[in-house]
């Protein structure tokens, strides 16, 4: 058991790409948790995903050894975050664990949108928050103003924000020395009842499930019978330890600390992070405040290109599911594609990192439909129902109201652009909010706007419009009744599920010429004109026609082309692999969602 | 032609030479060709005999083609010389058909004559256009009264069968400026016409041009030109044998036709392909290398490719389904009504079956057709399909 007076627990949050994973690389090797030989940059980033994108997906825990200036040795258990919207989840409960925050800024980029929203979360949860600015050997770095910004938002004097390079390790003594004078020790009562908070969990194919838990009161042995409270089971902590990062068991373990647990429960889903651990011969009587669960934002139909996947899909979804509680999904049918799921992801990132993991690490080959959100219809009977998929929507007859999901949208960039951002935002349905000034030439903007704005190419958009400089923050709040048609596309007279859509009646005109505009441009010529119309209801609003192929031979085939003739004809016939017959039309697969990219034209 | 006739030259003998040499490289030519090598032509012809001479001797040859290239570029007797070389291993049948491609530039009475003493009986014109604006972006040389002077000296010289090859769909052409042509040519009264869309290849100056900016060749445009084509060559009394391949009956290129109907020819000269024995043969495609390869006594060969019995099936079809005659049923045909590709094309019009024949009814969809036709699955495909 460590004495909690000499444990220090923070989190490392920032924006994504202000280098947390690399400060926590810095932080392994001054410690020596981690010797020079085995080191390997964000070596925290174990995913194979994580390391080729070069991002954090998943939250990581390490604990570090540190004899500080004062003589004393002290243990830090530092937790590095993601950074991207979509896992601000993860950051969430990460903080739960901790009491204080580590917040990075890059010393050029200055106080982003992530930058300010885990800054909220840190001081909403009642964190000792330590602003620091990263990056400082970069040429462009310009630490006074950074921290000029950060004490906007935190308070307190620039003098006092700390500067370093993850990269040179500048700063990096100092950072530890404050880590150890500021982040305040855990002050839980070693004789209260155990109450341990499961702050993650992964699974391992040998060892079954391993939790995170940080204990908040009372100790924990090893071998001790335990309670969940929440799933109320009941397990032996077979095996309790530290990460340092290898994995060392120890015999007991008291508040403050952080720890994993091996319990031999092989099902994830037994198991729910945010539960309280106590002790099942002396529980305590009130579990720790949990987390709200994670919930899915976007949807998206995914159909395996060949029907007879189906089944490896699903296979495939489960195991995914083991390492991310936050994936949902339900089996789907669609005319158009066959049978597949209609799968909930975080956010677009999320949906893109699920789907090349299909792929990729399961072989599979997958048509996914446009994202939507999920609708709130009160039928006419007064009943309410969620639908994830337009094809449920159903008809205005039958239904009294449609409401959809908004979300506040932060958005902080240089003030130069408020212009084109307000413009940008009213287009899409938003209500505009306050508009805050971070510093002279910085401004943070919020709006209220229904998710389904900005799921799909708002970002994109927005960094164009703003050269690159704009970052977002978003969370949801709540939903609100809108009026709602649902646009179908017609291939060659019949209707293709999979590209309908729910949009605003005010926008159901554009949605359908430009859907119909982009598809004739997706979808090759065939043997005969393929009429495509978008309509509501019955009610046709646009058409377009893929005229008929008219030509398609070599002009000439003598006894020297014939080889070379065929190998031409067999790579042709290649590219025609990744069509799908919808009706007697053949689609390419990335029509279905490429039809709805942003035109360069709207950039 | 009927099709049993179209199907007996498969077991016709052919001969293919081809003379890489012209006067300088059009802007669309990807053929094995070389400008401003004339010098080492008298090399070129001792090179091509002696492939010849040491070539598996066989039965006499019933058609032969001199391709290139610029064949009319080298002199009658050096063609003559090469004709001989292919009579004494070989042996040339009576009747034979002895072709050569020639650039109307390089032919009068006078020259005409002397082919015709070598011993061709065959002269194909590379016309081109006869539309001054089109030779000029085509970048052609000659002229189009020269075109039509030239097909005129070799019917006074006495070839009793006489070709143009027309281009379509280049810069600069018209709807009305395509008619005149094809009109032009058939006033001339060559006895067979081919008609070729101007295709983009990769790594021509045409390329290149249209990766700058330079409009590319249309489609549609060209499906039209097409059309044009048959309608007149049809009033004219000409029929479609193939895709691009229109003649007055009895005047259809025979070696060609032996090519398309899955019969053997034997290839001599700079990157020649054969076909004998199943194998298809390539030769080396660069003249020094080809030149030093036969002058050291070897065999030219850049690679060979045999041909398991499903791929020679699919070969027949996919070869001879440019033919208006189409192919008779077997394996492949049956396999290609049974694909579900293949009975839409079959439902779209594209293609018909006449009870013992597969034809294609709409000639501009060939390709299409046949990507069909190479992905039908046969047979167990043993693992000889080599490919060197
Ligand atoms: N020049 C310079 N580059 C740095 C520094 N710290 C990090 N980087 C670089 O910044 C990029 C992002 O670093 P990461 O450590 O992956 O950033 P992160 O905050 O963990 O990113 P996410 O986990 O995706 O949010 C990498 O290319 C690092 O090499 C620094 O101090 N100086
Ligand atoms: S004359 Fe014929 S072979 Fe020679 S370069 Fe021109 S197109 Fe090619
Ligand atoms: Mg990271």
């Amino acid at each position: 058991m460590t004495d909690q007076a000499r444990i220090r627990n923070f989190s490392i949050i920032a924006h994504i790409d202000h280098g947390k994973s690399t400060l926590a690389d810095r932080l392994l090797e001054r410690t020596g948790a981690v010797e020079a030989r085995d080191m390997r940059e964000q070596l925290l980033d174990s995913m194979d995903l994580e390391r080729e994108r070069g991002i954090t997906i998943k939250a990581q825990t390490v604990r570090l050894p540190y004899k500080a200036s004062d003589g004393h040795d002290y243990v830090l258990n530092l937790i590095d975050t993601p950074g991207h919207v979509d896992f601000s989840y993860e950051v969430s409960r990460s903080l739960a664990a901790c009491e204080g925050a580590l917040l990075l800024a890059d010393a050029a980029q200055g106080v982003q949108a992530q930058t300010l929203a885990n800054a909220y979360l840190a001081i909403e949860a009642g964190l000792e928050v330590i602003p620091a600015i990263n990056k400082i050997d970069l040429p462009a770095a310009d630490p006074e103003r950074v921290a000029q910004e950060m004490v906007n938002i935190l308070g307190g004097d620039t003098d006092s924000v700390l500067r370093l390079s993850a990269k040179t390790g500048q700063g990096v003594d100092e950072l530890l020395e404050a880590l150890v004078a500021h982040v305040p020790a855990p002050t839980g009562d070693p004789d209260a009842p155990l109450r341990a908070l499961v702050f993650d969990s992964y699974f391992d194919a040998f060892r079954g499930v391993v939790c995170y838990i940080r204990v908040v009161d009372g100790r924990l042995g090893a071998g001790d019978a335990i309670r969940f409270m929440a799933t109320g089971e009941v397990h032996d902590a077979n095996e309790i330890g530290y990460l340092t990062p290898k994995a060392v068991p120890v015999g007991e373990i008291g508040p403050g600390e952080v720890a994993y647990l091996i319990t031999g429960v092989k099902e994830i889903d037994r198991i729910k992070v945010g539960d309280t651990i106590t002790l099942a011969r002396n529980p305590a009587n009130d579990p720790l405040p949990g987390y709200k669960e994670p919930k899915p934002m976007v949807f998206s139909g995914l159909f395996p290109t060949d029907g007879d996947d189906y089944e490896k899909l699903r296979e495939a979804l489960e195991k995914l599911r083991l390492n991310d509680a936050s994936l949902s999904w339900e089996p789907e049918t669609s005319k158009a594609l066959g049978f597949g799921f209609r799968v909930g992801f975080l956010g677009l990132l999320h949906m893109e990192i699920v789907r090349e993991r299909l792929e990729r690490e399961y072989d599979l080959d997958l048509v996914a439909t446009a994202p939507s959100v999920a609708y709130k219809v009160t039928l006419n009977d007064g009943s309410e129902i969620t639908i994830k998929s337009p094809q449920d929507l159903p008809e205005p007859t039958e239904r009294r109201e449609v409401a959809e999901p908004y979300v506040k949208v932060m958005i902080l960039a240089p003030s130069e652009f408020v212009g084109p951002i307000m413009e940008l935002a009213t287009s899409r349905r938003a209500v505009v909010g306050n508009m805050n000034y971070l510093g002279p030439e910085r401004v943070e903007m919020d709006f209220e706007i229904p998710l389904a704005e900005i799921v799909f190419d708002f970002f994109d958009l927005l960094k164009s419009k703003t050269k690159g400089y704009a970052s977002l923050d978003y969370e949801p709040i709540g939903y609100r009744a809108s009026d709602l048609v649902k646009v179908d596309i017609l291939l060659n007279g019949i209707p293709v599920d999979a590209f309908s859509a729910i949009v605003h009646r005010d926008k159901a005109y554009d949605y359908g010429t430009k859907m119909t505009g982009r598809l004739r441009n997706l979808i090759p010529r065939q043997l005969f004109d393929v009429p495509i119309q978008a309509a509501i209801g019955g009610r046709i609003i646009s058409r377009e026609t893929v005229k008929a192929r008219r030509k398609d031979v070599t002009a000439k085939c003598y006894g020297g082309d014939i080889s070379r003739k065929k190998k031409l004809l067999q790579r042709q016939k290649e590219g025609k692999k990744r069509m799908k017959m919808v009706g007697s039309v053949e689609v390419p697969q990335e029509a279905f969602v490429a039809a709805l990219r942003v035109d360069d034209d709207e950039k | 032609m009927t099709s049993d006739e179209a199907d007996a030259l498969a077991s016709s003998p052919a001969v293919y030479v081809h003379i890489p040499f012209c006067a300088r490289v059009c802007p669309y030519c990807d053929f094995a060709v070389v400008a401003g090598r004339d010098d080492v032509a008298g090399r070129y012809v001792d090179a091509v005999v002696a492939e010849i001479r040491s070539a598996e001797p066989w039965r006499p040859v019933e058609s032969v083609y001199f391709g290139g290239g610029t064949p009319s570029r080298l002199e009658p007797g050096h063609l003559a010389r090469i004709l001989d070389a292919i009579a004494d291993r070989h042996g040339i049948a009576d009747g034979s058909e002895i072709s050569l491609e020639a650039n109307p530039e390089d032919i009068d009475t006078q020259r005409a004559g002397d082919l015709i003493a070598a011993g061709f009986n065959r002269i194909s014109f590379g016309v081109q256009s006869l539309d001054d604006r089109v030779l000029v972006s085509l970048g052609r040389r000659h002229t189009p009264p020269a075109a039509l002077s030239a097909v005129r000296s070799a019917r006074d010289a006495g070839f009793a069968n006489v070709s143009a090859d027309l281009i379509f769909g280049a810069p600069g052409e018209t709807d009305e400026s395509w008619q005149q042509s094809v009109s032009s040519a058939l006033a001339s009264e060559v006895d067979h016409v081919s008609c070729y869309a101007l295709t983009v290849e990769k790594g021509t100056e045409l390329h290149r041009r249209i990766l700058a900016g330079a409009p590319a060749p249309d489609g549609d445009v060209q499906a039209d030109r097409w059309e044009t084509a048959d309608r007149l060559l049809g009033e004219a009394g000409m029929a479609r044998y193939e895709v691009s391949n229109w003649s007055r009956p009895g005047f259809e290129c025979r070696y060609n036709l032996t090519v398309w109907a899955q019969g053997e020819y034997e290839a001599y000269g700079l990157g020649a392909h054969g076909f004998r024995d199943g194998v298809r043969t390539r030769n080396l495609r660069h003249l020094d290398t080809y030149l030093e390869t036969v002058e050291s006594g070897k065999r030219p060969l850049a690679g060979t490719e045999t041909l398991s019995e499903w791929d020679a099936e699919l070969d027949r079809l996919f070869v001879g389904l440019r033919r208006a005659v189409g192919v008779a049923h077997g394996p492949g045909t049956r396999a290609f009504l049974g694909d579900p590709d293949g009975v839409r094309l079959l439902e779209a019009g594209v293609v018909a079956d006449t009870g013992d024949r597969l034809v294609v009814v709409n000639p501009l969809l060939t390709d299409w057709v046949d990507r069909v036709v190479l992905s039908l699955r046969g047979w167990e495909e043993p693992a000889g399909a080599d490919i060197v």
